[in-house]
């Protein structure tokens, strides 16, 4: 680009371009693009593997890839897709970019540590991949033992290292937003003044710093376990096989809710937005991301109903996970309502806030069935499972995050995207998603196991139309890829604020300017003080 | 559209999943109705009446709250209700014991019998599965009994049921265990009563005398007494024994008081602890540390099996001396 005159109100797409102005960048927006692209590449590394999975399962032989290859496709798929892609999904890109913007900052509390943590992501990305080359892993994402400690045949301990390297980042990530929240907050932004994006993301990080850790325990106890055979979890060397799934889904089950959480704080600023009515129930929904953070650490024993965990203890874990459904129910009516008597639009970003509350509704209340310990010993691992945090984490989290990617893009790039075009894919995702993931409730309750690469003759018809399903699925993820790339080459300018929208983000030219805020705003009101009358939508329909 | 059901409890989990599907679909349409209403009714352009917004919510919070809440509450209580029943076996089960490894079932009928990936059962007959892994974590499931266990190496778990339908049914490994995980599967054949017998008499060795210890297809409980003798047991566990120990006649099955006051049913796992680490749970009036030495490493996962059913037929008296129950 042009000799760069040091105009700290460019934009910062605009200003230096040198491959050390990107690489070596501190802006959390820049290092926000960054995270965008790595975690893209991910995801169609995971698409790929799931892709593989799919057309081994048209046919009930295990006749195009072979169990290995398939063990192998569907592990990788896992363990990309959970902690390469959805986990720093949404905090990792929208929360470096939005939350200083927000809260009316300049950047994150410790800037030279937010790119740290990128360059620790992808250090276990890699890691994780070029475990690839040495032929990959066959343990599941779960790494239950002793199956990963003695008898799995392949890079366990590699893709353990991997993991646990990407989950340091984690933890730095979820550091810098608490303090930064804590302490960067502009004169009169008060808590109850938070954006409730603001909120999830801080819920979001307490789980973050407070669940990792325990993940990176006991993977590095599993690899201990197999380098140096000492006895932790397996029974032949004195070990406890249980003790690892009760770690593991101590970190895991919470980190569910690293995945959904943000996508509700999403949905939260979205509908609003398009329905020009402020927030139904602000306080509940704050309030009910932390309740959610806490309830979440305390209902990991629901993974192991059938696993030989006393019952007393299965009773316990059984009611508090419905207790952890409350709180979601009661984000669920308060976005209903806020649509009441509402002014709605319904353009692409509305499409997908609409779509997430579907698909997670039907997420959520698969979960109560999983929750009642009857239903799960038939269930449990099982495609019911499978159909279900596919609702949760496809249907639900990635919705959100496609809905983020929608909302904001006029913001970070300064362009607008074809809307009949974004129209068009939220309702193909919508559906494919639907015809891939429903099928598989009903194959569940049939009693077709997951992990299995042949299966019984019988389950051949719904899992093709789940595979037919994939590749509607499969188009609807490539479609926004494309024109929102294209928005790059030739698109119509954004302006500051082409939705109308609240927010200090919206206060400042699109892509933002290096600098954020030329001066340090003051906040005078609360969130969401949404009115037709200056509704940019709305001309539209005034004018004809 | 629900799959086949062939056991007794098959029909209340049934019942349990049709009613949260029922309450599901109510949410769902409640909430996909109302957003429905409201998107046409208020979207843009329309002249819906938007004057009136609702200003006191939390009237709203809290019957949100609450009602969600009781059904959850009730649903809890039936499906736990329904959970206890089929986790604890009635007392006239018979045990069979199943081992998995990578990557099949093998199964040791108490009266000799033995198949692999195969299980033969008699319609109407409650039994109880004594599950132990060898390896990996493998997990035992039948769809249509609607029942699933997790059988694990070094310990054992257990399940039961009532099959109640003939026919032959699949059954699954559920619990992802390596390489060949899906063709870890099998198939149970539930006869009437007297098929079943047919297949027992059939199934058990005959060139063999079937009541010699340690023969294949001799009841396990037969060898089970041989082994009881051959390690020694019987030098402290017999009404005559001079050394204090606790009787082993009616114990399986009981509540025992431990040392520390707590209660414990005497069951298969129970006994295992007992035998191979005796001075994990000390029963109320006995030493610490326990009189009786570790059998671990000398005793095999077979012997072990066969103890059990030995036990566990002294609750009826021991044999050859009469009813004493
Ligand atoms: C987009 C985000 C997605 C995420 C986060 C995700 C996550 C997961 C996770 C965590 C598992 C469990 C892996 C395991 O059991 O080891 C899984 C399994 C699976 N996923 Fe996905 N998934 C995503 C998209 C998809 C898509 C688009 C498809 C279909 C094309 C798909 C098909 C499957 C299948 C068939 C399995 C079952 C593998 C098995 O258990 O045999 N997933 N997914
Ligand atoms: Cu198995």
């Amino acid at each position: 680009m042009t000799a760069a005159a040091a105009d700290p109100m460019q934009s910062f797409i605009r200003s230096r371009w040198g491959w050390r102005d990107w690489l070596l960048t501190t802006d959390h927006k820049r290092i926000a693009l960054l995270y965008l692209l790595s975690i893209t590449g991910f995801f169609f590394i995971g698409g790929a593997a799931a892709s593989l999975v799919r057309l081994e399962l048209l046919t009930p032989k295990a006749d195009l890839l072979g169990e290995e290859i398939y063990n192998r496709s569907f592990t990788l798929h896992g363990i990309i897709m959970v902690w390469f892609f959805l986990i720093p999904s949404i905090p990792a890109v929208f929360g470096n970019f939005l939350v200083p913007l927000m809260i009316g900052a300049r950047d994150l509390a410790f800037p030279r540590l937010n790119l740290a943590s990128w360059y620790i992501f992808i250090a276990g990305g890699l890691i994780v991949l070029s475990a690839i080359i040495w032929g990959g892993v066959d343990t599941g994402w779960t790494f239950y033992t002793p199956y990963s400690t003695t008898y799995a045949n392949s890079a366990v301990v590699l893709v353990i290292a991997g993991i646990v390297v990407a989950g340091f980042s984690s933890i730095l990530t979820g550091l810098n937003f608490i303090v930064t929240i804590h302490t960067m907050r502009a004169p009169g932004m008060g808590w109850m003044r938070l954006p409730l994006f603001v909120w999830s993301t801080y819920a979001t990080s307490i789980i973050l710093v407070l669940a990792t850790p325990v993940l990176a325990i006991v993977t590095i106890l599993v690899a201990i376990e197999r380098i140096w055979t000492v006895g932790i979890f397996n029974p032949d060397l004195g070990g406890d096989p249980l003790l690892f799934q009760h770690l593991f889904w101590f970190y895991s089950h919470p980190a569910v809710y690293i995945m959904v959480l943000p996508s509700m704080g999403v949905v939260s600023e979205i509908i609003p937005c398009f329905a020009r009515k402020p927030i139904f129930g602000y306080h509940f929904i704050a309030f009910s991301s932390i309740a959610i953070a806490v309830l979440g650490f305390l209902v990991w024993g629901h993974h192991m109903f059938v696993s030989g965990q006393s019952i007393y203890a299965s009773l316990i874990f059984s009611i508090l996970s419905f207790l952890v459904a409350i709180p979601s129910a009661i984000k669920v009516f308060n976005w209903t309502a806020t649509l009441h008597k509402g002014t709605i639009h319904f353009r692409t970003p509305m499409l997908y806030a609409l779509g997430f509350v579907g698909l997670f509704v039907l997420g959520g209340l698969t979960g109560l069935l999983l929750a009642a310990t009857a239903v799960d010993i038939h269930v449990h691992d099982t495609y019911f499972i499978v159909a279900h945090f596919h609702y949760i984490m496809v249907g639900g989290a990635v919705m959100g995050y496609l809905a983020a990617v929608h909302f904001w893009w006029p913001k970070l790039s300064g362009r607008r995207y074809h809307e009949g075009l974004g129209i068009f894919s939220a309702i193909l995702l919508f559906v494919g998603f639907n015809l891939t993931f429903f099928p598989q409730f009903i194959l569940g309750y049939e009693g077709m196991p997951r992990r299995t690469a042949s299966y019984a003759e019988e389950f051949q018809l719904l899992n093709v139309l789940s595979t037919a399903g994939a590749s509607i699925l499969g188009v609807g993820y490539v479609l926004p890829l494309i024109y929102l790339l294209w928005t790059l080459r030739k698109a119509p300018d954004a302006g500051p604020n082409p939705w109308g929208a609240t927010g200090l983000e919206w206060s400042v030219s699109s892509p933002p300017p290096q600098e954020n805020f030329a001066e340090t705003p003051v906040i005078t009101g609360p969130p969401y003080a949404y009115d037709t009358m200056s509704d940019p939508m709305n001309q539209e329909y005034v004018h004809g | 559209m629900l799959p086949e059901r062939a056991a007794e409890g098959a029909r209340e989990v049934d019942a349990v999943f049709l009613s949260l599907i029922a309450m599901a679909l109510f949410f769902v349409l409640l909430v996909g109705l109302l957003i429905l209403r409201f998107s046409i009714k208020y979207r843009a352009g329309s002249r819906a009446d938007r004057s009136g917004r609702v200003q006191k919510t939390w009237r709203w919070e809290v019957t949100w709250t609450i009602i969600p809440g009781l059904i959850g509450l009730a649903i809890f209580i039936w499906s736990g209700w329904v959970f206890f029943d089929v986790t604890q076996p009635p007392r006239n089960a018979r045990t069979i014991y199943v081992v998995g490894k990578q990557w099949m079932w093998k199964i040791q009928h108490p009266d000799g019998p033995e198949e692999i990936n195969e299980l033969h059962l008699a319609r109407g007959q409650p039994v109880k599965l004594l599950l132990r892994s060898q390896d990996v974590i493998h997990s035992f499931y039948i769809p249509a009994f609607r029942v699933k266990q997790d059988a694990l190496p070094g310990r054992y778990t257990s399940m039961w049921f009532t099959p109640n339908k003939t026919g032959a049914f699949h059954l699954f490994c559920a619990e992802y265990c390596g390489t060949e995980h899906s063709q870890m599967r099998g198939t149970v054949y539930v006869m009437e009563p007297e098929a079943f017998q047919l297949w027992r008499s059939s199934a058990s060795p005959k060139d063999k005398a079937p009541n010699m210890p340690g023969t294949p297809g001799a009841p396990l409980a037969i060898t089970g007494q041989g082994t009881f003798f051959d390690f020694g047991c019987n030098a402290c566990h017999t009404p005559s024994a001079r050394v204090i120990a606790p009787q082993l006649d009616g114990l399986f099955g009981q509540q025992i008081r431990l040392r520390d006051g707590s209660l414990i049913t005497a069951d298969e796992q129970y006994i295992r602890e007992s035998i191979l680490d005796p001075n994990a749970k000390i029963a109320a009036g006995y030493a610490y540390p326990s009189l009786m030495p570790t059998y671990k490493g000398q005793i095999s996962e077979s012997e072990m099996r066969d103890l059990i059913q030995f036990i566990q037929d002294l609750r009826d008296g021991w044999p050859g001396k009469g009813e004493t129950p």
